[in-house]
């Protein structure tokens, strides 16, 4: 395991926690340690939480810190080996050797390769940030998989032999826990759950992404947000939902509309299930007129 | 490397992990490691970095969080606590809330035994299984389960003679010989495999005559089917699938027996499927799986909590068979709102009265198997 202690001059997860907040993502003290972790030990990084919390744009605050290209592997049920490392571009293939006759052509050539984004990051390491994300849709077989490719980053083409990353690759996983991960690879892992933001936090996250939310408008859907995830919905309001309601109740006060309207009519962008509105609608009001008083 | 190599200041630090194995933590060696070299990295500067490197490299559950603190501040900080209840056996059992209890009908057994009279009271208790005369029955349903399992598709692809999807890199290979001339055009298609059954168990009073007989069923399909998941409902949910596990099927019952504390007690469908869709870990085992619920529905808790439990069970499950004792008349038809408002979502309502049904019914399911 290759230590490195300071990666790109963070050596230090007070220093992490500073470039994120210039790249407009606060992390805690939780999240920056974990993450400076990841980098200095060389181990890929897990982010777990509700959906919502920020995990995919913790990604890509730290692809745009290291300056780094993010490369986005998005699993679902029944991902296979062809969607995330390579595939032969076949077609391809049988034109060349068409094409060279009796002259001997080598159709595994790089040119016949299509790179898929495992590849892609074990190729460019020092350019790169892979990042898996929702590694719980996958099907177990798939994450058993992974195992080989984040112990050791290396990938197996028949056709070429193995393939080795020249320096560990910044990788960073996302699971929604919509089921258990297998233990073998949390073992891999430098671990974080990411929690919902405590109010203050949350209100400057709000604040800092949606630049046309005054300060009172962003104190009074953090409180909502917070009532609402007491409630036993199937989507409680994430972060990402907290920014869309305050960008959207913004806009429509400026068009006009009165505060405590604007808060009920643009509840759409925070709860987006139908049976979710049909059980909050009773206490709704009581809510928005408690936030906007 | 030896540990007397190691410098005096990481002997508490590896004590620590020797204690978070003893309460049941899996911590891997090259966790510990990383541990080390996450506090030579920090520094460390305060008591919360370590907490902060244990955390991030020990991954410990999140269920099991608070837990993992409180071992923490008893070794480094030395203060006292006590381990949540749940640390011998994890979330094996969990308590429904307790929102019927204000009302409930007398629990005599007479009345019970028509299943007419479901109580929402929690009624805990024990009892002894009685051994069954299905036996005969079991082991034929054992032998031919495996080859009627409803399948779904799976992860790898195998070569297939028709159907499926051109297998270009074999045909490829195989060209390569006849020099580039394409001759036979293989095909593959994605393997098949069984898919998860999870299989809910009400064991409420009304339910009393047929729990026996639904636990040997469910020992029988543990060890008939690769992926099987078995939980009990009544007041509580109770996981029996690591109970069922063992071959000798008395020995199983009996620890199965033990581990069910609301024998014979109320229902409470709705808390306790809300409960288990609670749990990320359980809610997955219904992910695609075929989900049997043999139950005769009668709910006496709040029937909206169960229809809204039972939709999201739905949502996720391949398909959910409901397999009531009562549909045995032939006149039958589901009488209580809450089972009559789930029908539309439920893909079916059949005949659980008997042994032989049951299995009769898991064994069909492969010959009307969905094109998905």
């Amino acid at each position: 395991m290759a230590v490195r202690g300071s990666v790109g001059g963070i050596d230090r997860p007070e220093k992490l926690a500073e470039a994120l907040r210039a790249a407009y993502y606060l992390a805690d003290d939780g999240f920056a340690t974990a993450g400076y972790l990841a980098l200095a030990l060389g181990k890929p990084l897990l982010l777990e939480g509700a959906p919502g919390v920020g995990k995919t744009e913790a990604a890509k605050a730290i692809a745009g810190i290291m300056g780094r290209q993010l490369i986005r592997l998005q699993c679902y049920e029944g991902i296979d080996a062809a969607a995330a490392l390579y595939e032969w571009n076949y077609p391809r293939q049988m034109l060349a050797i068409r094409q060279a006759g009796d002259e001997p052509i080598d159709i595994y050539r790089d040119d016949f390769l299509i790179e898929r984004p495992m590849l892609a990051a074990l190729r460019r390491p020092e350019s790169t940030v892979l990042l898996i994300d929702e590694i719980d849709r996958s099907d177990p077989e798939f994450e058993a998989f992974l195992l080989e490719f984040l112990s050791d980053f290396s990938i197996s083409i028949p056709e070429r032999g193995t393939l080795r990353a020249h320096e560990r690759p910044v990788v960073i996983l996302t699971s929604n826990r919509t089921r258990d991960l297998h233990e073998a690879l949390r073992r891999r892992c430098v671990y974080h759950y990411i929690a919902y933001p405590d109010p203050e936090r949350e209100a400057r996250i709000i604040m800092m992404r949606a630049s046309s939310v005054a300060e009172a408008t962003a104190r009074a859907i953090v409180t909502a947000v917070g009532r609402l995830r007491q409630e036993p919905l199937t989507k409680p309001p994430g972060v990402a939902e907290a920014i869309d309601w305050a960008e959207a109740a913004t806009l429509l006060a400026k068009t006009g509309a009165p505060w405590p309207e604007a808060f009920r009519r643009a509840i759409g962008v925070a709860l987006k299930d139908e049976e979710d509105l049909a059980f909050i609608a009773p206490r709704l009001d009581a809510i928005i007129a408690e936030i906007a008083a | 490397m030896t540990v007397s190599a190691l410098p005096r200041a990481a002997r508490p630090l590896l004590d620590f992990i020797a204690l978070l194995r003893r309460n049941g933590f899996p911590v891997a060696p090259e966790q510990s490691l990383a541990f080390l070299r996450a506090i030579e990295l920090l520094g460390p500067r305060d008591i919360e970095d370590i907490r902060r490197a244990g955390v991030a490299t020990l991954a410990p559950p999140f269920e099991r969080q608070p837990d993992f603190d409180m071992l923490f501040d008893m070794h480094f900080l030395g203060l006292a606590g006590a381990l949540s209840d749940q640390v011998a056996d994890s979330d094996e059992e969990l308590e429904v809330q307790d929102e019927g209890a204000g009302y409930d009908a007398p629990l005599s057994d007479d009345v019970n035994e028509t299943g007419q009279a479901a109580t929402a009271r929690e009624a805990l208790s024990r009892r002894a299984l009685r051994p069954g005369d299905d036996g005969r029955q079991l082991a034929q349903f054992s032998r031919h389960l495996p080859a009627r399992l409803p399948r779904r598709r799976g992860y790898r692809m195998r070569s297939a003679k028709r159907g499926g999807g051109f297998d270009l890199q074999r045909s490829l290979r195989d060209a390569i010989r006849t020099d580039g001339e394409l001759i036979l055009l293989r095909r593959r298609e994605r393997q098949l495999r069984p898919r998860a059954i999870l299989l809910l168990i009400d064991v409420s009073g009304s339910m009393k005559a047929r729990s026996d007989a639904h636990l040997r069923f469910a020992h029988a399909l543990v060890h008939a089917a690769p992926r099987v998941e078995v939980f009990t409902f009544g007041t509580r949910l109770t996981r029996l699938t690591r109970a069922l596990r063992l071959k000798n099927r008395e020995q199983a019952l009996g620890v199965a027996a033990d581990l069910v504390a609301d024998w014979d007690g109320g229902t409470r469908i709705g808390d306790a499927l809300a409960a288990f869709l609670a749990v990320p870990r359980f809610a997955g085992y219904a992910r695609g799986a075929l989900v049997l619920v043999l139950s005769d529905g009668l709910e006496r808790g709040d029937p909206a909590q169960m229809i809204r439990a039972v939709g999201h069970l739905a949502a996720r499950a391949w398909r959910i068979d409901w397999l009531t004792p009562l549909a045995a008349a032939t006149d039958y038809r589901p009488e209580t709102a809450a089972l009559r408002a789930v029908l539309p979502v439920l893909d079916s309502v059949a005949n659980g009265a008997t042994t032989e049904r049951l299995c009769r019914h898991v064994l069909d399911l492969s010959r009307r198997r969905a094109a998905r």
